[in-house]
């Protein structure tokens, strides 16, 4: 795997065991990480980099981000 | 990942285009930064420069922790290969150029030097190794240090020590913001270190700098509206810290982290290739675990390295003064496969992703 030193890859947490969880990267096959760093229950997207899960990912959020960048370019457009 | 599709929308990006043409100055020069190497490849590699007013420029900083380590720690990690001690390290690490030899030079005449995709990797190898000397060269920002510093406080195997050189961003992005020839007018903060770190650490940019701070992802979407927020900040003269990134980054950042990082590592001074020594810019193990200190236990230590060789412009790039193609070696002398700076070397360094998306062949002679 392409490891890049800033980048973090989105996972999906299949299951967990102590510090280790089984993870997948979209592409089916399981990953193990370590997600000593993170609070993870099964089904959350975490952000690895470098084997260890750094962030979950929100959900909510990303949905969210999406509405707002929609809001800005509709009212910016509205106003022209 | 559905993700990519949803935050690579090319009308959209089409859009926050045309609102960017709006927003930006119509005739004084801005200069924005980053300092993430992943930001440079997503700004190189889906041409969102192209999509900018000529005024508005945005330049790579210091981003990328392959191409920052000096010469001296990785003449130390030669040092340690001399002694007998197999080196594990990050790929990108491999070919950095030392005072006069790489790690890879090293490699081919007979040194142990071994890839690993983690720390966990090296963990694992000095367990099967028991009679071995292993040493995790520990290179990185702030994304990668709470990795280094979770295996040191599992209690590591006694074989395997440490060659920490891991940095902290903001203290470079200081020295950015205080170069008066830089002239920057804004920031976009690396979102990924700021997963860890969190917003807190770039207050200071906005408070005493007056530097419109936004932390963004890495999708182009994400770069195009965090470069938007700084223009709207600049059209209101208000500048602010704000959070383009809220899927993945959080204002407090990831305190497990934090607290494993403050357990295991003391803040020092350091040395930066390129932009020399940035106070309190580097992690050093503290005291309680000097018995895993490469330094300490192998003895090695060198003071002065030779960071810029002859002709070789890394440390005008690494800050954004100049383009890469204003180097007189690039894609001539220094080339992805045969690299003479730093900044050609790693996947991240702005030379490497500049030669790589340029789609030059980088053996030609022109």
């Amino acid at each position: 795997m392409l490891m890049n030193m800033c980048l973090a890859i989105p996972a999906k947490i299949m299951s967990v065991k102590a510090d280790t969880a089984q993870v997948d990267f979209g592409e089916g096959v399981l990953r193990e990480v370590n997600v000593a760093l993170v609070k993870v229950n099964v089904g959350d997207y975490v952000l690895v980099h470098a084997g260890y899960a750094i962030q979950v990912l929100d959900e909510k959020e990303a949905l969210e981000t999406l509405r707002l960048w929609n809001d800005i370019l509709n009212v910016q457009t509205d106003a022209r | 990942m559905t993700e990519k599709l949803r935050f690579r929308n090319p009308e959209m990006a089409k859009h926050v285009a045309e609102k960017i043409k709006a927003i930006a100055p119509k005739e004084e020069n801005v200069k924005i930064c980053h300092v993430c190497g992943t930001h440079e490849w997503t700004i190189t590699h889906f041409g969102i420069r192209s999509l900018l007013p000529n005024n508005v420029e945005v330049i790579a900083g210091p981003g990328c922790p392959v191409c920052i380590v000096p010469a001296s720690e990785i003449d130390e990690a030669i040092q340690l290969t001399s002694k007998d001690v197999t080196v594990t390290c990050f790929g990108d690490v491999l070919r950095v150029p030392g005072s006069a030899t790489s790690l890879l030079d090293a490699k081919a005449e007979g040194a142990d030097v071994r890839v690993v995709y983690s720390v966990a990797d090296a963990v694992r190898m000095a367990k099967e190794e028991p009679r071995r000397d292993f040493a995790f060269f520990a290179v990185g920002f702030e994304t990668t240090s709470p990795s280094t510093a979770v295996e040191i406080l599992a209690k590591p195997p006694k074989n395997l020590c440490f060659l920490v050189s891991h940095r902290l961003i903001p203290p470079a992005m200081k020295l950015l913001v205080e170069m008066e020839d830089l002239d920057l007018n804004g920031f976009i903060a690396p979102g990924h270190a700021s997963t860890i770190i969190g917003l807190k650490p770039y207050e200071v940019f906005v408070k005493q700098y007056g530097m419109p701070t936004v932390v963004a992802g890495f999708e182009p979407l994400d770069v195009l509206f965090g470069i938007y927020m700084i223009l709207k900040q600049m059209h209101a003269h208000e500048p602010r810290l704000e959070n383009e990134y809220v899927r993945a980054v959080r204002w407090e950042g990831n305190v497990r982290a934090q607290e494993v990082m403050h357990r295991i590592f003391d803040v020092v001074d350091g040395n930066w290739r390129g932009l020399g020594l940035i106070p309190s810019s580097k992690f050093t193990l503290k005291k309680e675990f000097a018995a895993y200190d490469a330094h300490r236990k192998h003895g090695v230590k060198v003071e002065h390295g030779v960071d810029i060789h002859y002709g070789c412009r890394c440390h005008l790039v690494v800050v954004g003064k100049i383009k890469p193609t204003e180097c007189p070696l690039f894609l001539k002398a220094c080339t992805p496969h045969k690299p003479i700076g730093a900044c050609m070397v790693s996947s991240e360094g702005t030379c490497r992703i500049w030669a790589r998306t340029a789609n030059i062949d980088p053996d030609a002679s022109n």
